[in-house]
């Protein structure tokens, strides 16, 4: 099992490297402006470079994105049980909330700037928690709603009460549906909260960074905040699969073929 | 071979069922039933689709209410049966739930009645003996066939020792050769526990084979159109070709031709 996990990441790791020996030689051989598309080997000094102020940003990025995603994924759970218990609540908010989040939430940044202040970073953090919230309320109450009719049936054949199924059956059978709302809320924290400083906040983040270098049309060091923010998003997006692995063992033993 | 016994386990007086009462897709699924089941009978319920006999057997279960009518379950109301967990439930779905193993579904029933962990462990492992499954205890449901699932569901229903086993068209959803064994070791269990079982079935032979008494219900609303006794001493593979199973299954089928009409 831990073998066939490693040998799963050879193929990606080849093609990878394969695509940045590429980039290089295709920059290199076809004199790309560095305006255009800086070459690898640019953006990888640029990122030695300004490592230290680099790490910083990321670091406060990341907590902008792990402190929105922990309470937008709180708020989206707790609502989906509240709707599930009340009828009522479920039928008005369920599809506004499905209607809500295909639009672009993201675009309310420079609102929230207004309401929770430009300078701070509470309306970064807002911008966050707005954008995760909605998946994750619709995937974990759709879990939470989507049980067998006979599965309802058997718990009530024991005199179960609404409680005891909530606790035995809707909540572990909306576990998968969680699962695969944090696969997608994870990655969206990270560029919820990039374009969230894009437009304000503090300025010593990896948003207002990448602003500021392209201002300054030093664009190789934009890229390097670039790869910065894409391994903090592959970062959460791997705690989110091991998040899932660890919380659901039946899902990934093998079949039995008989 | 059936339990001769005068204890009523189920009798059903003149019992009704309408859906959506009073709207304009009101439906009469049930009229005027009466049927009366004897501790350690196996009784099926045959009819063509639309017929009610899952609504009957829900009403027995006390998931449905009856409009009209009275249903006493051992001598108690259906909804205090229910309270008391007189009967244990199998469906077509095996709804096993994927998060507990094997065993652990088997405990369900047991962890809500509050037996202990000790206990519980006991009595998985006498049920899985009792389906033939003692090997799989520790296996999450995916890792199994359709008949073990189903197995295993008939396992968790027996597990509390109810008095009566309801089954919603349990082997529906199994290939012809997995149905037959399953009929096989149902009856094995039937005998070996003396539960009464109310079956619910379309297939005529599955009906034959299983049951102490056959009956037969009319569509729209669901009536009771007759009732046809089974005489058959041991049932085995052989059984399938008795000339006494060849008349159940032609009676039987001449009474469903005869409600289709």
């Amino acid at each position: 099992m831990k073998n066939k996990h490693l040998a799963s990441f050879g193929p990606p790791l080849i093609v990878g490297i394969v695509g940045l020996v590429l980039w290089e030689a295709v920059v290199t051989v076809f004199k790309i402006k560095e305006i255009l598309l800086p070459k690898p080997s640019s953006i990888g000094s640029q990122l030695i470079e300004n490592w230290g102020v680099l790490r910083h940003a990321t670091w406060e990025t990341g907590k902008i994105a792990v402190s929105g995603l922990l309470v937008g994924v709180l708020l989206g759970v707790l609502l989906a049980l509240v709707t599930n218990r009340f009828k009522v609540l479920n039928d008005g908010f369920t599809p506004l909330a499905i209607a809500i989040n295909a639009t672009p939430i993201i675009a309310l940044a420079p609102i929230f700037n207004v309401w929770f202040g430009i300078t701070g970073v509470l309306s970064n953090q807002a911008v966050v928690i707005a954008v995760v919230f909605f998946p994750v309320f619709i995937n974990t109450a759709k879990g939470l709603n989507e049980v067998h009719p006979n599965e309802i049936e058997l718990m009530h054949s024991y005199a179960a009460n609404e409680w005891i199924i909530l606790r035995e059956v809707r909540v572990p059978n909306s576990l998968p549906f969680f699962a695969n709302s944090l696969r997608l809320a994870a990655p969206l924290s990270v560029i919820a909260a990039i374009v969230a400083e894009y437009f304000g906040g503090p300025q010593d983040r990896i948003g207002t960074f990448i602003t500021s270098s392209a201002g300054f049309a030093k664009y190789d060091v934009a890229w390097s905040a670039i790869v910065m923010a894409s391994g903090l998003g592959l970062l959460l997006f791997g705690s989110a699969i091991v998040t899932e692995r660890l919380s659901m063992p039946w899902r990934v033993s093998g079949d039995l073929d008989n | 071979m059936s339990k001769k016994s005068l204890e009523s386990a189920i009798s059903i007086i003149k019992a009704d069922k309408v859906f959506n009462m009073g709207r304009n897709d009101e439906v009469q699924a049930l009229s005027r039933i009466d049927l009366d089941i004897k501790a350690g009978d196996f009784i099926t319920l045959i009819g063509p689709s639309g017929c009610g006999k899952s609504t009957l057997l829900r009403l027995v279960a006390d998931l449905l209410t009856p409009t009209a009518g009275e249903i006493k379950v051992f001598g108690q109301t259906a909804n205090q049966a229910r309270r008391d967990q007189s009967y244990g439930m199998v469906f077509q779905h095996a709804g096993l739930f994927d998060w507990r193993n094997v065993s652990e579904n088997i405990e369900l029933p047991l962890e809500l009645k509050g037996w202990s962990k000790a206990d519980r462990q006991v009595r998985s492992q006498e049920m899985l003996k009792l389906v033939r499954l003692e090997e799989f205890g520790d296996h999450f449901p995916s890792q199994l066939s359709g008949g073990m699932q189903q197995r295993v569901s008939i396992a968790r229903a027996l597990s509390f020792e109810p008095r009566l086993l309801l089954m919603d068209e349990p082997f529906g959803a199994l290939d012809e050769m997995t149905r037959e064994h399953m009929q096989l070791e149902l009856l094995r269990i039937w005998r070996q526990t003396g539960t009464t079982v109310v079956f619910v079935t379309h297939s005529i032979p599955e009906a034959a084979f299983l049951s102490s008494r056959v009956v037969v219900l009319s569509a729209r609303p669901g009536r009771v159109h007759s009732e046809i006794v089974v005489n058959l001493a041991d049932r085995t593979d052989e059984t399938r070709e008795d000339p006494e199973f060849f008349r159940v299954t032609t009676e039987v089928r001449e009474a469903l031709r005869a409600v289709e009409e």
